[in-house]
C-alpha cells in the first residue's frame, strides 16, 4: 500500500516540531505550521517514470503530498494544459511564454488542488464536516469536494455575493451561510466558529495540509516543460500561499533530482485596490501593512495575507518582483488573454496578464526567459467585470442586406465576397 | 477568563514607550509576549492577552489611541 512521506508539522518561525494533527499554529510563538517530509525516503520512491505512469490528475504526485493516496478525494483535478502562448508572447516581446490554464479544473479554479488535499486529510482525521469562508472559488470547491466525500459542508459567504457565485456553491447542497457584515466581521465570526465547532475548516485547522495542494502547479509545469523548471513564474498574490508553494514544488523536484536547479525567479501581481504584498515590496520592507480591499479582483482581495511575509522572502530570495495594476488594467488583461490565446480568465488572470506586461516594461522579465503565467480561475465566474468592456453583438433582421449594412457600419468596409 | 491573540505594530515615535507594561498595569489584563521584531525605527509584537473580554477590549482601545496598530493574529480567513 502506498503511503504518505509526511513526517510531522514544523513551525516556520521557531522550528518546533508537532505531530501530524489538525492544527495550524505553533502553541509557543503562534507561528504558522508547515508539513515536513522524509525527503530521503521520498527520493527513493519517486521517479519521473513513476509519475508519468500515474493518473492524469494532480494525484500523479501523490507521494509528494501529505495524505494517503489510496483514500484521496479526487474529483478529477489537475494536469491542466500548459499552453505555449505565441501570440501574446510576440505582443509582449517574450520568446518563450507559457500559460498554465488552471481554469480547466472541475470547479474552474486552482482551489480544487488545495481543497482536494484538505478534504482527503480531513477524512483521515475523521471529520464529518468541511467548512470555509469564501467569496467564490473556495466556496465552490469545498461544496463540491464535500459532496464527493459524503461530508457535510458549511460554507460562509458575504451576503452581497453575486448570484453566479452563490449558485456555483449551492448546487452541491452545502449549508450556505450568507453573513451580513463587512469583511472584518466575516473574518472574526469564522475565527470564532472554527474555535467552537469541531469542523475541518480548510484554510484554518487544515491549512498546513491544504496549502500543500498548490505545490502540484509547480510539479505539473516542470513535467509539462519536459522535466525542466521555468526561468520565471508570474503568479497572482492573495494570501501569498499559492506563490510560495509553487516555488516549494519546483524546489522539491530539484531536491529529488527530477529537474535541474535553474534558480527560478518568482514574481507576483496584485490589483492596486488590494496590494499589501506589492506595497511592502515597493517599500523594500518585510512588514505587511493590512489593507481594506477595494477591487474587482475579489478572488485576490486578502487585505491581511497569512503568507505575505513568506511571499516577500521568496521574492527577495529569487530575484523576483511585484507589480500592481488598476481595475481597468485587470479588464484589459482579461481581454488581451482572450483575444490572443482564446483563454477566458477571471479577474485574477487579468491581474496576472497586465502585471506581466508591466514587469516586462519595467525590465524585470527578460525576453529570452522561459516564462510561465499562472491563470487560476475561469472567466465565466466574474462576467460582471468584463460586461461593460465587451463589444455588443450586431443586432440585425434576418436578411443579407441587414447583415451587410451592420457590418459596413461597424467596419467601414465589407469583407471580400466569394469569387471577388 | 478570555484569551486573545493580537499583534501590535509600533511606529518609530512609540518604540521607546512602555505600552505593554502600561496595558498590564492600567487594565486587568495579563500580557504574554510570544514573538517580536523590534528595531530602531519600527517594531511588532505578537502577544496573548488574558482577562475578561470587556477589559481586554477596553485595553486594546487604549492601545490603539496611543497610536499603536492593533491587528488580530489570525490573518484573513475569507478567501476568494
Amino acid at each position: 500500500m502506498t503511503m504518505s512521506f509526511a513526517r510531522n508539522l514544523k513551525c516556520r518561525e521557531c522550528g518546533r516540531d508537532y505531530p501530524l494533527d489538525p492544527i495550524h499554529v505553533c502553541e509557543f510563538c503562534f507561528g504558522p505550521l508547515e508539513v515536513f517530509y522524509d525527503y530521503e525516503a521520498m527520493g527513493r520512491a519517486v521517479t519521473r517514470d513513476h509519475i508519468e505512469r500515474g493518473p492524469p490528475t494532480m494525484w500523479r504526485y501523490a507521494e509528494l503530498l501529505p495524505c494517503n493516496p489510496e483514500t484521496a478525494v479526487d474529483i478529477g483535478t489537475g494536469l491542466t494544459p500548459l499552453v505555449r502562448a505565441r501570440n501574446l508572447g510576440r505582443l509582449l516581446g517574450l520568446d518563450r511564454l507559457y500559460i498554465k490554464n488552471d481554469c480547466q479544473n472541475p470547479t474552474w479554479s486552482f482551489k480544487d488542488r488545495v481543497v482536494s488535499v484538505a478534504t482527503s486529510v480531513a477524512r483521515e482525521f475523521e471529520f464529518d464536516t468541511l467548512a470555509c469562508a469564501s467569496t467564490g472559488n473556495l466556496a465552490n470547491s469545498v461544496a463540491a469536494h464535500a459532496a464527493r466525500a459524503g461530508m457535510k459542508a458549511r460554507v460562509f459567504i458575504p451576503a452581497d455575493l453575486e448570484q453566479g457565485k452563490i449558485i456555483g456553491s449551492a448546487i452541491y447542497s452545502p449549508t450556505l451561510v450568507a453573513v451580513d457584515g463587512g469583511y472584518d466581521e466575516v473574518n472574526r465570526l469564522c475565527s470564532e466558529v472554527s474555535d467552537k465547532y469541531p469542523w475541518a475548516f480548510v484554510n484554518i485547522n487544515m491549512r498546513p495540509y491544504y496549502a500543500e495542494g498548490s505545490k502540484t502547479l509547480g510539479y505539473e509545469v516542470c513535467e509539462q516543460l519536459g522535466w525542466r523548471a521555468p526561468d520565471h513564474c508570474i503568479v497572482p498574490l492573495a494570501s501569498g500561499s499559492l506563490y510560495t508553494k509553487i516555488y516549494k514544488g519546483i524546489k522539491e523536484l530539484s531536491w529529488l533530482g527530477l529537474v535541474d536547479w535553474r534558480a527560478t525567479r518568482m514574481s507576483g501581481a496584485q490589483a492596486e485596490g488590494c496590494s499589501p504584498i506589492a506595497e511592502a515590496w515597493n517599500r523594500r520592507s518585510f512588514l505587511i501593512k493590512p489593507q481594506k480591499p477595494n477591487t474587482i479582483a475579489k478572488s485576490l482581495a486578502i487585505g491581511n495575507p497569512a503568507d505575505g511575509y513568506y511571499a516577500l522572502k521568496t521574492m527577495a530570495d529569487t530575484n523576483g518582483a511585484a507589480a500592481t495594476v488598476t481595475d481597468e488594467e485587470v479588464v484589459e488583461g482579461i481581454q488581451l488573454l482572450a483575444e490572443t490565446e482564446g483563454i477566458f480568465a477571471e479577474t485574477a488572470g487579468g491581474v496576472v496578464i497586465s502585471g506581466l506586461r508591466r514587469l516586462v516594461e519595467d525590465g524585470h522579465v527578460r525576453g529570452d526567459e522561459v516564462v510561465v503565467a499562472f491563470i487560476t480561475g475561469a472567466g465565466l465566474k466574474t462576467q460582471e467585470a468584463v460586461l461593460p468592456a465587451i463589444q455588443p453583438p450586431l443586432t440585425i433582421r434576418a436578411t443579407l442586406d441587414s447583415f451587410e449594412e451592420a457590418l459596413e457600419e461597424r467596419d467601414g468596409v465589407l469583407p471580400a465576397a466569394r469569387g471577388a | 477568563m478570555d484569551k486573545l491573540r493580537v499583534k501590535f505594530t509600533f511606529v518609530e515615535s512609540l518604540i521607546k514607550e512602555p505600552i505593554i507594561w502600561k496595558l498590564g498595569r492600567e487594565f486587568e489584563v495579563v500580557t504574554n509576549i510570544r514573538r517580536a521584531d523590534v528595531q530602531a525605527d519600527r517594531g511588532w509584537v505578537i502577544l496573548e492577552l488574558e482577562g475578561q473580554r470587556d477589559e481586554i477590549d477596553r485595553g486594546l482601545e487604549w492601545v490603539g489611541q496611543q497610536g499603536v496598530r492593533v491587528d488580530p493574529v489570525y490573518e484573513d480567513i475569507v478567501e476568494g
